[in-house]
């Protein structure tokens, strides 16, 4: 028997990807959320409930990015020219959040402010600029030859616009519902509100992506049965264990807001991500650059995968193992004395 | 000139890689001497190592968070702006940049964190155990990544498809191409070299300061002992080096050295402007024969000269031969500060001898000066090829807009200064304070519990930390 490598490799491309929209999902969030706390203290609680992961909760990114270009080059050489400038943007505001960690704490009073505006503008723009490769990515890309062929500006459109916002509440919810999880006291408090509001936000605008998505894409469409005037039940019927998975997310993070309960929002906040993101891969499955490159046409010569797949098998389990020490020695909550050292 | 995409592209990128490599080169040696400094503080119980231990370890952090927002940069370029590279290459070093993750990436980010925030966390054991594998993830991550660029600078194992794509053959030849051994070396050891000058210039400057810092004094005379040794064996590696660019880069190795027509018994170049119009040398002064026996090893050796090469086939001249004279004068300084250093510890007066502290701070910045040199050497004397002799550059760029590479790389240049001017006077204000102004001032005493019992008694200082 032989193994299916693409395959393999979709699979772990995608679970790259959605590791990174979690993980670095509340560190962003926790950016997002930064104008909106009481005082410095507070911002400072903030960010040491992040400071020892965060970096590697971004390297996700970079296996995301990495291995799309490893293991599915022509999907990355596709992507990447048709994405220009919202991936730089992202780079860009990036950049400027991460160097905020370490800047902040040495910034004097007048330099401070700076990185503290750095890092809540650096980790808005990254999240909008990520919705907007994420949307650019839906609408698909005008390939010819299997390059991009498109305009520069292609990405930019309502739709893309709205899977941005989606994705900035989205982040601001799993941000809110990470800091009821590591914080208590006051901020706990506020934490508990933005999530109240960032919940509402994102119900709302994951079902409107969620219909614009079926508008954009008649094939995305068809597949949840919408025939342009009406839904076909078959499909939808097959297809509704994901919508049903988000209920349940909305369902748990509501409750568990209601009863102030510690982790249940993030769990909540979590399923509604998966949901969200299954309803992503229904829709486009086998397509890697939709309704144009499959993953297969985009895949990488065999013998690189198999390669690969041997570092993988022995090095991710160790990756994951360490990661969640890691997770498991910064447990518990964080007060206003996290610091360094 | 014409600002193209292309050139524009490869201005960006030589703008981002040579500002990433700033970090790694310093990283990956301080990672090292970090490790070193727990470990003699674990076995020695020193208090002086774990001062400098928690001195140093405040640079690293700066230092690694800028790396790392630079390198995921690097990162997704090769598909911004090298998409046609990207294609056709990773067949056969896309493994090579995956492992790079796999392996060292989440190795360095995943520890990092207990580093620097573990300290009251984890065990010293533990701890340690944290920095070492800090270090070792950075040493992982350059061998993945100069194993990556040897192979763009003398691809072996591979074949090339119908469709113009490569696959690899024989992985052995892919990762270890021929040029691998002496390129890591090199890194490495300017690595070490750059973290040694660093360490000795921020130790130095201390000292001038106040001569009786035994912390700083300490410090000053590991960072010599380290120069001393490594500027010495650089020499010998990037010698190897040379030898290596002669045998499969020969028109790389007429740009260093400047050579036009193939002669034997070549002069060397001491200095010269190299002129690709008339091609010949103006302003040179050179010694004769000395330029077959350094570069073949042999006085009567035959070495091929530009000329021999199509002119789309030759790299740019002037920039090649000039990076190379400054890495090799910086090296050569480097050297002699090793020597002179060694000679102040061996005879004692180590910290009064002003004059040497001075030259340590001078020599402070030539690593990172000699890093992007020998990267400019290696890169541009490889052009016009990306990958040698088999794609071009100006076949290996995205089909994307003058516009949108002119405004990313503005962008980037502008972002880069403002976190560069910052990131360098942290540094700096945390140098001139000097080891051991954090660990003498005050933390900030917690607030108790509004319940404990002694919550208005003064915080004992134990508890301050
Ligand atoms: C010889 C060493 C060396 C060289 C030539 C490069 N790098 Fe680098 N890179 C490192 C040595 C390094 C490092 C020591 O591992 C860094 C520096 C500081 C750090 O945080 O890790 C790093 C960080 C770093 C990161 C962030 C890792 C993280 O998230 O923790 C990425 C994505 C890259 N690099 C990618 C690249 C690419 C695509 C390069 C070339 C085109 C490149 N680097 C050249
Ligand atoms: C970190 C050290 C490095 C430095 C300082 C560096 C520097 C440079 C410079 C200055 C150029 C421009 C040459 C020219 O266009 O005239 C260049 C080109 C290039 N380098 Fe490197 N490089 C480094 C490492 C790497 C590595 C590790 C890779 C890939 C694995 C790489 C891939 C490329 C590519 C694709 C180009 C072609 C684009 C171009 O010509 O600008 N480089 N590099
Ligand atoms: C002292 C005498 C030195 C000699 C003879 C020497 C020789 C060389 C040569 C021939 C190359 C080109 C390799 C190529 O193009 O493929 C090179 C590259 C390089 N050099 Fe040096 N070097 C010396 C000192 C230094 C020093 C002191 C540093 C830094 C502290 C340094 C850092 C580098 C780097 C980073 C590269 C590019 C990477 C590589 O190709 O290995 N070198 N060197």
């Amino acid at each position: 028997m032989s193994l299916d490598l693409p395959l393999i490799w979709a699979g772990l491309i995608a679970i790259a990807v959605l590791l990174y929209v979690m993980l670095d999902g509340f560190d962003l969030g926790i950016g997002i959320l930064f104008p909106f706390a009481a005082s410095p203290a507070e911002r400072d609680t903030m960010m040491a409930t992040v400071a020892p992961v965060w970096d590697g909760n971004e390297t996700w990114l970079v296996l995301g990015g990495g291995g799309l270009f490893a293991a599915f080059p022509f999907a990355y050489a596709a992507l990447l020219p048709a994405l220009y400038i919202p991936i730089i943007l992202m780079l860009l505001a990036l950049i400027l959040r991460g160097v905020a960690f370490e800047f902040r704490l040495h910034g004097r009073a007048r330099s401070k402010p700076l990185w503290t505006m750095a890092f809540a503008g650096g980790s808005l723009v990254a999240t909008l600029a990520q919705g907007l490769v994420l949307g650019g990515f839906i609408q698909g890309v005008t390939l010819n030859d299997g390059r991009f062929a498109g305009d520069a500006f292609d990405w930019l459109s309502p739709y893309s616009l709205l899977v941005a916002a989606g994705l900035a509440a989205g982040y601001a919810l799993i941000g809110a519902a990470w800091l009821i999880w590591r914080t208590e006291g006051e901020l706990q408090v506020r934490a508990r509100r933005w999530a109240w509001i960032a919940l509402v936000a994102v119900a709302v605008l994951l079902a409107a992506v969620s219909f614009a998505t079926l508008l954009v894409h008649p094939e995305v469409g068809a597949r949840w049965g919408w025939t342009g005037d009406r839904f076909d039940l078959a499909p939808l019927a097959r297809l509704s264990p994901i919508p049903l998975l988000g209920a349940a997310g909305l369902a748990i993070a509501a409750l568990g807001l209601r009863r102030r309960a510690q982790g249940w929002p993030f769990a909540g906040a979590i399923l509604m991500f998966l949901s969200g993101y299954l309803g992503l891969a229904a829709g486009f499955f086998p397509f890697v650059v939709p309704y144009a490159l499959t993953f297969r046409q985009a895949a990488n010569a065999d013998n690189a995968l198999s390669l690969m797949l041997v570092g993988v098998a022995i090095l991710l389990p160790a990756i994951i193992g360490y990661s969640l020490w890691v997770y498991w020695i910064f447990r518990g909550k964080v007060g206003a004395d996290a610091g360094y050292h | 000139m014409h600002f193209d995409a292309l050139l524009l592209s490869r201005l960006q990128f030589a703008f981002t890689i040579a500002f990433h490599i700033i970090f790694p080169s310093f990283t990956i040696g301080l990672a090292s001497f970090l490790a070193v400094l727990e470990g003699l503080w674990l076995a020695t119980r020193n208090e002086a190592f774990k001062v400098l231990y928690l001195f140093w370890v405040k640079i690293f952090a700066i230092s690694f968070g800028m790396g790392v927002v630079t390198g995921v940069v690097m990162s997704y370029e090769i598909g911004t702006n090298w998409s046609v590279y990207a294609t056709l290459v990773a067949p056969v070093i896309g493994p090579l940049l995956a492992f790079e993750v796999l392996a060292a990436f989440f190795l360095e980010a995943s520890f990092l964190g207990v580093m620097l925030f573990g300290w009251k966390k984890v065990g010293p054991r533990l701890h340690f155990a944290a920095t070492c594998l800090v270090a070792l993830g950075t040493l992982i991550s350059a061998f993945w990544i100069i194993s990556a660029n040897s192979w763009m600078q003398d691809p072996s194992g591979y074949v090339r498809m119908a469709d113009g794509t490569l696959r690899a053959t024989d992985w052995g030849q892919v990762i270890f191409s021929p040029t691998f051994p002496v390129r890591f070396g090199h890194m490495v050891l300017a690595a070490y070299l750059t973290t040694a000058l660093v360490v000795g210039a921020a130790s130095a400057w201390r000292l001038l300061k106040d001569h009786e810092e035994d912390e700083s004094c300490l410090a000053l005379k590991m960072a010599i002992g380290m120069f001393a040794i490594v500027a010495p064996l650089q020499l010998l590696v990037g010698d190897a080096s040379g030898k290596e660019v002669l045998r499969v880069q020969p028109a790389k190795l007429a740009a260093i050295e400047a050579f036009w027509d193939t002669r034997r018994a070549e002069a060397f170049h001491v200095v010269a402007w190299p002129d690709e119009a008339t091609e010949t040398n103006r302003w040179e002064v050179a010694i004769p024969k000395l330029g077959s026996l350094i570069t073949a090893g042999r006085v009567d050796a035959e070495i091929k000269g530009l000329k021999d090469f199509a002119p789309a086939d030759r790299p740019p001249v002037a920039v090649v031969f000039w990076a190379f004279r400054v890495m090799v004068g910086l090296g050569l300084g480097m050297i002699g500060l090793g020597a002179w250093g060694a000679f102040r510890v061996w005879r004692g007066g180590l910290p009064d001898d002003r004059w040497l502290l001075r030259a340590c701070v001078a020599m402070g910045p030539a690593g990172f000066i000699s890093v992007v040199a020998g990267w400019t050497v290696a890169e541009v004397g490889r052009q016009p090829f990306v990958v040698y002799g088999v794609l071009r550059t100006a076949e290996a760029v995205s089909p994307v807009t003058t516009g949108e590479v002119s405004v990313s790389l503005i962008a980037f240049m502008a972002i880069y200064a403002l976190i560069f001017g910052f990131g360098a006077l942290y540094i700096l204000r945390l140098m001139a304070a000097g080891p051991l102004a954090g660990a003498e001032a005050p933390v900030p005493a917690m607030p108790r519990p509004p319940g404990y019992a002694l919550a208005a008694a003064p915080v004992e200082p134990e508890e301050r930390s």
